[in-house]
C-alpha cells in the first residue's frame, strides 16, 4: 500500500464537515454580534462620542462581554455551535486571549498566564504589526 | 530454545495469567454504556486534585492500588509497575506511581501503552524475572486536550473524524501463576507511517500499524484467521475501524466481522456527541480492564487479541510538518 | 436598514472563515492571521473602508475590520509624523483594543479555571 493510495482509502472514508449547515450557522451568529455591535454603535454615536471613540467603546465591550463568557466558561459551548461565527469577530480574538491564560494559570502568574496568554492571539498582533508596517511604508512612498 | 517466533512475535511458554484488573474513569465514560462494568466512576474530572494533571496521576494511583487491592497482595509484593500515558514525559504514569515505591518502568507508546505495558510485563514473568507485574495506561480529557489541542475554554468546532480522549485508567496485575485469563502471545509492532498528517484524524493514521500488526501475528504464530473469537483495536474509531476493515480484507483477512474498537465500545457515538469515538492510553486500558476481562473470565469469549493503537506524532513534529507515525502491539489472552 | 447590513455582511464574513476552516483544515490561530492580514491589505489599498461605510460594523467587528483599523491607523500616522508614523501607527491604532483584552484576560485567568468541555 502506497501513501498515495492510502489517502485516498481515507478520503472515501472519512466524513466531510457539514460545510453548508456550519455555514448557515456562522452566518446567524456572526451576524448577530455584528447587528448587535452596530445597535450600540448608533447608540454611542447619537450620544455625541467622535466616530472612532464609538467604535473603541463598542469594540471594548464586545471583548469585556466575550471574555466574561469564557470565564463563566459559556463561549465555547456557544462557539461549538457557531464556528466560525464566533471565532471571526473582535469576540473571537478576545476569547483567544482568555482562554489559553485560564488554562494555563497553574504554571504560574508570569510564565503560565502572562506567557500563555498570547500563544493563539500573538501572532494577529505580530502579523498585524508587520503588515501595518509594510503599508504605512509603501503610503509613505506613494502618497 | 527461543520464544520468538517468525518476524516478530513471542509465544509464551508458561502464560502468564492476569489474577485481578481494575478500571477507573471519568464522568462522561459513567455515563456510556460500559458503565457498570467500571470499578469506580468519579463524578468529579479533576479527582480531588487542582490541575489535569495531578489529576490524571491521582486516576492511575487509584486504579493501580485498586488493582492489587482486589488481588489481595499488597503494593509491596509487585516487582514491576510498567505504565504509560500521553502527557509530557509520562507525568501521569510518573507521578501517579510516586508513592508506591516499586520498581517502574515508565512507557511511551501513545495510545499504544497498554499493549506495550502487557507484552513487556508478560516477558518479564516468562522471562522468569518477576512474579507480579502490574500493567497500567490512563489518559485524560482535558490533560490531552491541554497537551495536543488547545485551552479547554477556546471556542473551536471538532471535526466529525475527531476522536474523544477518554479520561480513564485500566490496569491489570499479571502473575506467574493463579487463575484467570492468560496472555499466550505477543507481537510488537513496528512504526508504520503511511504519510497521514491530519490530527483529527488519528485514526487513519494508525490503521496501517494496526494492519501490519495483525497480519504479522496470523503469520508468525501460524494461526487460521478465525482463531479469536474477537480482535480487538485500541482507538482506531469509527472511520478508522472502516478503514481497518477495508486494508484487511484487501490482504485477505477473512474474519473481520470479528475485529472491533474499544473506542466504539466505550461511548455511544449516537447519544455522546463523542464524533468518530473514544481514543486515548486510557480507553483501551480501561475497556480491556473491565468489559474483556470479564468476558474473559465468564467464558463468553474464550480468545481474544488485544490490538492498542498509538499515534507516535508529537506537538513540534506536527508543526515542523511532520507525517503522524502509527504503532499498535498485538496481545492474545485467552479465557 | 444599518443594521441589517451589518448582520449580513458580518455574517458574510464569517461564512468565508466557517467554509476556511471546514474545507482547508486551517486552525483557528492561522484564520485570525489570514483575516487581519487581509484586512490590513484591503484597508491599505482603501477598498476596506469603503465596506465599512456600507456594512458598518459588520465590516469593522470581524477581524479584517481590525487589520483595516491598522493599515488606517499607519496611515494616518504618516501623513502626520511622516516615517516615524511607520512604527507607531499600527501599535496606537490596536492599544485600545488589545489593552483591554489583555486587562480583562489577565482578571479572567486570576477569577476562573477550566472546565470540561460538552
Amino acid at each position: 500500500m502506497t501513501a498515495k493510495n492510502f489517502e485516498k482509502m481515507v478520503k472515501e472514508a472519512s466524513p466531510k464537515s457539514a460545510v453548508f449547515l456550519n455555514s448557515v450557522k456562522a452566518f446567524l451568529v456572526g451576524g448577530a454580534i455584528c447587528a448587535v455591535a452596530q445597535v450600540l454603535y448608533n447608540r454611542f454615536e447619537a450620544m455625541g462620542f467622535a466616530k472612532d471613540d464609538a467604535g473603541l467603546i463598542v469594540a471594548a465591550i464586545l471583548i469585556v462581554s466575550a471574555i466574561l463568557l469564557t470565564a463563566l466558561r459559556v463561549y465555547d459551548r456557544i462557539a461549538k455551535f457557531a464556528g466560525a461565527g464566533t471565532i471571526v469577530p473582535i469576540t473571537g480574538f478576545a476569547n483567544a486571549i482568555a482562554a489559553p491564560a485560564i488554562e494555563h494559570k497553574n504554571e504560574g502568574l508570569v510564565l503560565g498566564v502572562g506567557a500563555k496568554m498570547f500563544v493563539i492571539a500573538g501572532p494577529v498582533i505580530v502579523y498585524g504589526t508587520v503588515a501595518s508596517v509594510i503599508v504605512g511604508l509603501i503610503y509613505y512612498f506613494v502618497r | 530454545m527461543t520464544k520468538h517466533f517468525g518476524d516478530a512475535s513471542v509465544k509464551f511458554e508458561n502464560p502468564p495469567v492476569i489474577i485481578s484488573a481494575a478500571a477507573i474513569v471519568g464522568p462522561k465514560e459513567g455515563e456510556g454504556p460500559l458503565a457498570a462494568l467500571f470499578d469506580k466512576i468519579s463524578d468529579d474530572i479533576l479527582f480531588g486534585k487542582d490541575t489535569w494533571e495531578q489529576a490524571e496521576s491521582e486516576l492511575m494511583r487509584q486504579t493501580v492500588e485498586l488493582c492489587v487491592q482486589k488481588s489481595g497482595l499488597s503494593a509491596g509484593d509487585v516487582q514491576y509497575i510498567l505504565a504509560g500515558d500521553l502527557l509530557n514525559q509520562n507525568s501521569g504514569s510518573i507521578y501517579g506511581a510516586r508513592s508506591f515505591e516499586r520498581p517502574f518502568f515508565g512507557l511511551f507508546g501513545a495510545c499504544s501503552a497498554m499493549g506495550m505495558a502487557m507484552s513487556l510485563g508478560s516477558m518479564l514473568i516468562d522471562g522468569g524475572f518477576a512474579n507480579y507485574v502490574v500493567a497500567s495506561a490512563s489518559s485524560h480529557f482535558c490533560g490531552a486536550e491541554k497537551t495536543f489541542r488547545f485551552p479547554l475554554e477556546l471556542g473551536t468546532q471538532r471535526a466529525p473524524t475527531a476522536s474523544w480522549t477518554v479520561t480513564g485508567d485500566g490496569a491489570v496485575l499479571i502473575s506467574a501463576t493463579g487463575r484467570g485469563p492468560k496472555i499466550t502471545a505477543a507481537t510488537t509492532g513496528a512504526i508504520v507511517d503511511l504519510g497521514q498528517k491530519d490530527v483529527n484524524n488519528m485514526g487513519a493514521a494508525m490503521v496501517p500499524a494496526a494492519a501490519d500488526v495483525i497480519a504479522k501475528h496470523f503469520r508468525d504464530l501460524n494461526l487460521p484467521h478465525d482463531y479469536y473469537d474477537v480482535i480487538a483495536t485500541g482507538d482506531l474509531g469509527m472511520y478508522g475501524l472502516k478503514l481497518l476493515k477495508q486494508m484487511l480484507s484487501q490482504d485477505g483477512f477473512t474474519a473481520v466481522e470479528r475485529v472491533n474498537d474499544c473506542g466504539l465500545l466505550i461511548f455511544d457515538t449516537q447519544k455522546q456527541d463523542v464524533h468518530a469515538g473514544g481514543s486515548g492510553c486510557g480507553c483501551s486500558a480501561s475497556v480491556f480492564a473491565s468489559y474483556f476481562i470479564k468476558k474473559l473470565r465468564d467464558g463468553e469469549i474464550k480468545r481474544m487479541l488485544f490490538v492498542p493503537t498509538g499515534a507516535l506524532h508529537s506537538v513540534v513534529t506536527i508543526q515542523q510538518g511532520e507525517t503522524i507515525p502509527g504503532i499498535a502491539h498485538a496481545v492474545a489472552v485467552e479465557g | 436598514m444599518d443594521i441589517f447590513w451589518a448582520f449580513v455582511i458580518g455574517g458574510a464574513i464569517c461564512v468565508i472563515g466557517q467554509i476556511l476552516i471546514d474545507l482547508t483544515k486551517l486552525t483557528p490561530a492561522r484564520i485570525l492571521v489570514f483575516f487581519v492580514v487581509a484586512g490590513c491589505i484591503l484597508g491599505g489599498l482603501g477598498i476596506y473602508d469603503r465596506l465599512v461605510d456600507f456594512a458598518g460594523a459588520g465590516a469593522s467587528v470581524p477581524l479584517p475590520g481590525f487589520g483595516n483599523l491598522l493599515a488606517r491607523g499607519v496611515m494616518r500616522a504618516v501623513d502626520e509624523r511622516g516615517l516615524i508614523g511607520v512604527v507607531t501607527g499600527g501599535f496606537t491604532a490596536m492599544a485600545g483594543g488589545v489593552t483591554v483584552a489583555v486587562v480583562f484576560g489577565y482578571f479572567a485567568a486570576l477569577v476562573s479555571s477550566p472546565g470540561m468541555k460538552e
